[in-house]
């Protein structure tokens, strides 16, 4: 039954991603992306995750890709061709990744270490968003930190290079 | 936990290469930054797999801040775009092929 489910949102994934890279529309593309972020988002909820899965849907879905179609509806960007010239390299490259993971994936199987059944019963005990909040605020402050420091600079920056005239001014 | 995590590692795989040959292909510069969204969330896919898979937290916090990084890449990425096509009225990337300096 979990295969099944597991299934389901792969080929969802899969099928939006690649509408997301081949519509011609960049509206169309980003409701494509919506509909895979969602799917993700599901995906998470199936790995215990559920914490991740609301804000995926709220920081992804809501935030982002919002701002996504504020921008595509604010340029007013009429049809283009869509492929570049080295679309034809571009595919050779993405097809020689592939073989390439296929090959070590059949060659050296996936040596991925058993579990350790120790520490998952204790995090399933108190709940997800407790538990990340707890590694969060002890093991990653210094990070956590940092990341704000990012979002700051990302807003300064934003607001300076899209404002009209600050830099010519100086 | 009954699904392996192999097939995990597939589809972000899969994602991640969908994404790449996105960021290759496409001429707008919206629909690159989409693409770099993808790859990102096939990291993400990775990341929350393989905590199940271990049973320790510390990869969805790592999601955590990889959603910070996207968040900053989107509002600069996107003001980058606005001024781009305020200067060129264009958002093909053929047609920014002149450096100021």
């Amino acid at each position: 039954m979990a295969t099944f489910v597991f299934l389901y949102f792969a080929a969802v994934i899969l099928v939006a991603a690649s509408l997301v890279v081949v519509l011609r529309n960049p509206i169309y593309s980003a409701l494509s992306l919506l509909v895979m972020f969602f799917h993700v988002a599901g995906l998470y909820v199936t790995l215990h995750a559920e914490f991740l899965a609301a804000i995926q849907i709220i920081v992804y879905a809501g935030a982002i890709l919002v701002l996504y179609l504020f921008v595509v509806m604010l340029l007013n960007v009429k049809r283009e061709e869509r492929f570049n010239q080295q679309g034809t390299v571009a595919l050779f490259l993405g097809l020689v990744l592939l073989t390439e993971a296929v090959l070590l994936a059949v060659s050296r199987g996936f040596n991925v270490a058993t579990p350790d059944p120790g520490p998952e019963g204790a995090a399933k005990a108190v709940g997800n968003t407790e538990s990340i909040g707890e590694v969060l605020y002890s093991t990653y402050l210094f990070p956590f930190e940092i990341a704000s420091l990012i979002l700051l600079v990302a807003m300064i920056g934003a607001v300076i290079l899209s404002k009209k005239g600050i830099m010519e001014s100086k | 936990m009954s699904v392996p995590v192999e097939y995990y590692m597939v589809l972000s795989g899969l994602v991640f290469i969908i994404g790449l040959v996105g960021v290759l292909v496409r001429k707008n510069l919206i629909i690159i930054l989409l693409s770099i969204e993808l790859m990102l969330n096939a990291t993400n896919i990775n990341f929350v797999a393989f905590s199940s898979h271990f049973g320790n937290l510390a990869g969805q916090v790592f999601v955590f801040f990889t959603l910070t990084v996207a968040a900053a890449e989107v509002a600069v990425g996107l003001a980058i775009i606005i001024a781009l096509y305020r200067h060129h009225a264009s958002i093909n990337v053929d047609d920014f092929r002149l450096l100021k300096w």
